[in-house]
């Protein structure tokens, strides 16, 4: 089945949205029990952009985000990024290792520690993400990449350059209690899983 | 103060002198710069993708290497450059990410510069900078004063090459 982005209706945004909800979610929860505080999160945005404005929603281009990136492979494919700008990143790493480190770099330690908050993360989101739909899904080992936002951002809109001149992203916000730390969730689906997934959840699209 | 012209993503602009041009944040896109030092006239290309022809939905000309390049030039020919005067910088096509089971859509960056090369050598532009691979993205700027291209990163340093 051939895919666009812009034949998205609203019902199917809907339940994109609840997917992110789901996953996010879960993703809280665990990063909650993990850092043994508490964590909100927004309700998720799905945002279908330009290329030109995909970089815009991490603060520009040349922002340093840390980006750690996952493949989703199994009865659907596609990718999750679980992003965080340079100053959440460290906070986390300082709240979960216990530390006041504040120098703004992010040594080994600390990058190991991301991928596996990520890991942990992206592993609660995909795991919930199949319960609800019953489909089969795995995440390959992530891959953190700490640089400018334009460059990691590029990754998932070359992917969806393949078909279309959109970017479809389903955004969720999660925030340590006094908001030290945002983090984004994003869910980018191959566009031939788009069918199965909305299939899986019993719309037809 | 000089004007500078942002190129963005999957975007391509041509300018004469005194303008700069510039393209933030490449990860495994490419930037096109060309130059012709005779007229002083500087094209920017952000391209995303290697070939249009693979692709269906092609109607955005600046994603491609192919169809961006040949666009750059006529926007650039029609602001009086000499075709045989061009030469070509690039700049970008890292592999930001790396996955042990790479496949084709992360070796994005290694394509779209091989591409670039390749359809820069049939319209006989030569290449005389590069820098491209790695795994860290770039911001540039073209300068139609000199063609100077100016590549910064986080980490690796400013150049110009």
């Amino acid at each position: 089945m051939t895919f666009s982005v812009s034949d998205l209706n609203s019902m199917h945004i809907d339940i994109l949205k609840e997917i992110g909800n789901i996953g996010a979610g879960n993703a809280a929860t665990a990063l909650a029990t993990m850092i043994n505080k508490k964590v909100d999160m927004d309700v998720p945005i799905i945002k279908i952009l330009n290329y030109s404005d995909i970089t815009q929603i991490l603060g520009g281009e040349e922002a340093v985000v840390a980006g750690i990136y996952f493949g989703v492979e199994g009865d659907i494919h596609g990718n999750i990024m679980f992003l965080l700008d340079i100053v959440s990143s460290k906070q986390l790493t300082n709240i979960l290792m216990d530390k006041s480190d504040y120098t703004g770099e992010l040594d080994q330690m600390d990058r190991s520690a991301l991928q596996e908050i990520g890991n942990i993360l992206s592993g609660s989101y995909i795991s919930s993400l199949s319960t609800l739909t019953g489909l089969n899904l795995t995440l390959s080992v992530p891959s953190l990449c700490v640089d400018m936002a334009g460059a990691i951002l590029s990754v998932p809109a070359i992917q969806f350059g393949h078909v279309s001149d959109k970017v479809l992203l389903i955004e969720t916000v999660l925030k340590e209690g006094n908001e030290l730390v945002k983090a984004k969730f994003f869910l980018i689906p191959d566009v031939d899983s788009f069918g199965v997934l909305l299939k899986s959840l019993g719309v037809d699209s | 103060m000089q004007e500078i012209l942002k190129v963005g993503m999957a975007d391509l602009k041509a300018v004469k002198y005194p303008k700069i041009l510039t393209t933030l944040g490449l990860g495994s896109c490419i930037g096109i710069a060309l130059y012709d030092s005779t007229t002083k006239c500087a094209g920017l290309a952000h391209i995303m993708l290697p070939d249009s022809k693979q692709i269906k939905n092609n109607t955005n000309k600046a994603k491609f290497a192919d169809t961006a390049i040949e666009l750059l030039i006529k926007e650039m020919l029609q602001l009086g450059c000499n075709k045989r005067k061009l030469t070509a910088k690039i700049a970008g096509g890292s592999q930001m990410f790396s996955f042990a089971n790479s496949n084709d859509i992360m070796k994005i960056g290694h394509r779209n510069s091989i591409a670039t090369k390749d359809i820069l050598k049939s319209f006989n532009i030569p290449v005389i900078a590069e820098d491209v691979g790695g795994n860290h993205g770039r911001t540039i700027e073209l300068y139609s004063s000199s063609g100077k291209l100016i590549v910064k990163t986080i980490g690796h340093g400013i150049k110009e090459i």
